[in-house]
């Protein structure tokens, strides 16, 4: 059991070292540009710590935590899926528009809307994947361009076409605002009637994303998919070592578009706990999440576990340097400098932990050996090698 | 052991080894090797693979620091900390992959990272070009430095190769392997290329495994095997069959010869296989063979004549243009590999590192590897953590594999350890066919007689085996029967029993090509 609660304590030292290391540089940034430190961390902390804005931070997490998971599915396979924005956001607008055009019971309803999400989301990934297997192209240039060709054509496109109350007419009161509204039983609804007899009432305004249960399945699926079935295992192997995994049968083809086709699959839940917000996909739904994702699963490991760490992370800085505009201790922007920093230091932490563990396995692997004393031979020929 | 004559030192050899060591974690790769090459000379240093030729030009060169020894250039002792240090002292090395940027031109590339600058750093093409003009002159060394280098057969670059490395002024060049890459007509030309960098005064060490071209183009050898220099000679009046019991060892005790297991069913049978290779001729030209239950058959041949890509045919990893592979008579030349390891074919790779292991993965993964869809690795559509890990002990005490636990990464162990690990698995997987591949390569002297024990019990058991080897003594003491592969075809078929390794050796290099075994010289 020693040895169990070694290894944990090792695994959570890198992000810490990384996150103690990221907290001293900003404060040098933050010394330099006239602000006091200790008031601006001491703010965000108290602000970060307030139920209200502990919902907010959930509410970030959840969909950070999705996007991190979709990018970490394509790095297990060392794909790097760079499209979760273009997919996140396209599989979006489709839901939103299949989504209201229903009339389901509720159940059904919300479960059509996250297929189809999961479904646009899988297969535009898909299509980087079936690239590369069939014509060689590699996924970061596919998904990088298909971003593009999503983000500014065809969801511009689409955000006209299906512009509530059916025409671009500027004269209709619905103009501008996004797509037809999701009626009431295709919303998720919020936790908040679940959590308050826990944590009691939560400020008036804020509601704790449904979305935060799907994102807990989503983790413990993947966990589960990745460490337990015979297909997490192919991946992992074709990732580590695609020689070995091909000469154990694993076939690497089939392993990129699958992996590419669920990577997508969970891209394409990204956008659902803002869709199911708001009710409607419009010309300023969240963006940025898909890039967010890349860097929170680096921060995690991509590992399930890990990328929770990561995802909380990020969403506290994000929410809870919102307080330094009002208090004025200092900039906002300085939590770009620290996700910026520990996202460095977290990558040299997380080398120098693994090298540290190699030079313990290797010693005692060694120790085991000389305990064994040197190895016997029973039966059989033992040929010298003869010298010069 | 052939009586070795030493190279008569004249006024100061070019470079001087004296008792160079060089270890890597459980393998001496270089053990005590001393050689001295001559001003002037083209020096040959042959050994099988593994017998520590590279390592040993990577110190000569400054990519790697001996762990001990002297090393002289020109009389003086030197030590280098970077390739760098070697080439300020005239030492260049034409590795054996090019390292060429294909969309520049010859004049370009030469020049890269030596570049003469005018003023304003611009670089003086003039200048480059009369210089390099000056040393393909002086060498006999014919190229167009305007021609891009994509435009350029796999010769012509090498050329280019080579005077990059004497456009920095180097008088002793190191080739590696340079003729694995060339096609015979290219061959003759590189070594009138060799001939005329001597005759204006260079000095070449060259790295061969393949023994007529050694005798044709060397003045003195010097032949490694283990790590271990075993004879520096003159090349006059040796043969290649003398070089080839000096590579593979003839005083070797050879794993002694069981009564035969073998039965009369057919377990693999390989029809008129031929594999494409990546130039015109074929990697694997019409190979049949069969291995029955309870036999092992031995594939002997120099490295490269198309033993991988038969077993790539095999195991599923390339497919044949044309022929046939049956296993328990079952035509199996469409199935793709997974359904052949499940089949019943275990596969020991020739190199672990690259195909057997998931080096960062823990052992009991490691174990699974091939065998993830069966128990006791997976239940269902679930990999079983308990059944593998237990399975996993078993091999590790049933293979005595040396490791403190089944938790440590597979990269922990020694070489030997590795290969007992997966011949653990392939065996314990109750395979119809193994195909072993080096299987005692780079390991140590004791797990290489467990690794033999283990092979020769498994026959015993019934089990068919296709053993390929580079160690004649392993093939002729483990085999039932002995086909040799030259060129991707196989010339013959022998019954080890009345082979040795100098007849093998000649076998394999072409030098015999009937079935009479009469020696040589």
């Amino acid at each position: 059991m020693n040895t169990m609660i070694r290894r944990v304590a090792l695994s959570v030292s890198a992000p810490l070292i990384a996150l103690i290391f990221a907290v001293l540089v900003s404060s040098i940034v933050l010394l330099a540009s006239g602000s006091n430190p200790v008031e601006a961390y001491g703010d965000m902390i108290t602000h970060g710590l307030k139920l209200g804005t502990i919902v907010d931070i959930l509410n970030r997490a959840t969909p950070l935590y999705l996007s991190g998971v979709a990018a970490a599915i394509g790095f297990r396979m060392n794909l790097f899926n760079i499209g979760v924005e273009g997919q996140y956001r396209f599989a979006a607008i489709v839901a939103a528009y299949v989504g209201a055009q229903l009339a389901l019971p509720g159940v059904l309803h919300v479960a059509v809307i996250l297929v189809v999400a999961m479904v646009v989301g899988g297969a535009t990934a898909g299509v980087a994947g079936a690239l590369k297997v069939t014509r060689g192209i590699n996924e970061v240039i596919s998904t990088i361009m298909i971003n593009a060709i999503l983000i500014s054509g065809v969801i511009a496109a689409l955000s006209k076409r299906w512009q509530a109350g059916g025409s671009v007419d500027a004269t209709s009161s619905n103009a501008g605002v996004g797509t037809d509204p999701i009626p009431e039983s295709g919303l998720i609804p919020n936790l908040n009637g679940l959590v308050e007899p826990i944590t009691g009432e939560i400020s008036r305004g804020k509601e704790l994303t449904g979305m935060f249960l799907v994102a807990v399945a989503v983790g413990v699926a993947y966990h589960i998919i990745l460490n337990r079935t015979r297909f997490g295992y192919d991946l992992r192997a074709s990732g580590i070592n695609p020689f070995a995994a091909r000469a154990g049968g694993v076939s690497s083809n089939r392993m990129i578009v699958t992996a590419m086709v669920l990577s997508g699959m969970v891209a394409g839940l990204v956008g659902m706990p803002s869709l199911m917000a708001l009710g409607r996909f419009n010309p300023n739904f969240v963006s940025l999440l898909g890039f967010n994702g890349i860097a929170v699963a680096l921060l995690g490991r991509n590992n399930p576990g890990g990328i929770v760490f990561g995802a909380i992370i990020f969403a506290f800085l994000d929410v809870s340097s919102g307080i330094l505009q009002i208090s004025g201790s200092a900039s906002r922007e300085i939590k770009d400098i620290i996700q910026g920093i520990i996202l460095l230091a977290a990558v040299v932490a997380y080398e120098v932990v693994r090298r540290y563990r190699e030079r313990e396995e290797a010693r005692l692997a060694a120790e085991a050996l000389a305990a064994d004393g040197p190895p016997t031979l029973d039966g059989g020929p033992t040929p010298s090698v003869a010298g010069a | 052991m052939t009586q070795a004559k030493q190279v008569p030192a004249t006024a100061l050899p070019a470079i001087e080894l004296r008792g160079i060591t060089k270890r890597f974690p459980g393998v001496v790769a270089n053990d005590n090797v001393s050689m001295t090459v001559a001003d002037g000379e083209i020096h040959a240093i042959c050994g099988e693979n593994g017998a520590g030729k590279s390592t040993l030009m990577k110190i000569l060169y400054g990519m790697q620091p001996a762990d001990e020894g002297i090393m002289k250039v020109y009389g003086n002792e030197v030590d280098f900390k970077s390739p760098t240090d070697a080439i300020d002292l005239g030492i260049g090395m034409v590795h054996q992959h090019f390292m060429l940027a294909d969309q520049l031109t010859v004049l370009e590339n030469v020049v890269l990272g030596a570049e003469p600058t005018k003023s304003g750093g611009r670089i003086d093409f003039a200048a480059a070009k009369s210089h390099l003009a000056e040393v393909s002159d002086s060498y006999g060394l014919d190229l167009d430095p305007d021609d891009l280098v994509e435009t350029l057969g796999v010769g012509e670059r090498q050329r280019v190769e080579i005077i990059k490395v004497l456009y920095r002024g180097a008088k002793i060049l190191i080739l590696d392997e340079p003729t694995a890459v060339l096609v015979p007509q290219e061959v003759e030309e590189l070594f009138r290329n060799m001939r005329d960098l001597k005759a204006n005064g260079a000095t070449i060490l060259f790295i061969d495994h393949k023994l007529d071209e050694v005798l044709a183009i060397s003045d003195s050898i010097t032949v490694l095997r283990h790590g271990k220099t075993v004879a520096t000679m003159a090349n006059d009046g040796v043969t290649s069959s003398e070089l080839a019991e000096l590579m593979v060892g003839s005083e070797l005790p050879s794993p002694e010869i069981t009564e035969s297991t073998v039965t009369d069913r057919v377990t693999l049978e390989v029809r008129n296989v031929t594999v494409s290779g990546e130039d015109d001729r074929p990697a694997v030209d019409d190979v049949s063979v069969s291995v029955h239950a309870g036999e092992i058959v031995g594939v002997a041949g120099v490295e490269g004549n198309g033993q991988s890509e038969l077993v790539d045919a095999i195991i599923g990893t390339a497919s044949p243009a044309t022929g046939s592979v049956h296993l328990l008579g079952e035509d199996i030349t469409r199935h793709n590999v997974r359904t052949r390891r499940d089949e019943g074919i275990g596969y020991v790779p020739e190199d672990r590192h690259r195909e057997g292991l998931l080096l960062p993965a823990p052992l009991w993964e490691n174990a699974a590897l091939g065998h993830q869809t069966k128990p006791p690795y997976a239940k269902g559509f679930f990999i079983d953590r308990d059944g593998a890990r237990n399975h996993t002990e078993t091999i590790r005490a049933d293979f005595d594999v040396r490791t403190p636990n089944i938790d440590v990464s597979a990269q922990t162990l020694s070489g030997g350890n590795q290969q007992k690990l997966i011949l653990g698995r392939e065996l314990t997987s109750n395979p119809k066919l193994l195909i072993a591949a080096h299987p005692t390569r780079g390991i140590d002297v004791g797990a290489q007689a467990a690794v033999w024990d283990v092979m020769r019990q498994a026959r015993k058991d019934g089990l068919a085996t296709l053993l390929i080897s580079a160690d004649l003594d392993e093939l002729i003491g483990l085999s039932d029967t002995i086909v040799v592969m030259l060129r991707g075809r196989i010339v013959a078929t022998l019954d080890p029993a009345d082979v040795t390794p100098r007849t093998l050796g000649a076998y394999m290099t072409g030098a015999q090509v009937d079935e009479q075994a009469g020696e040589k010289g």
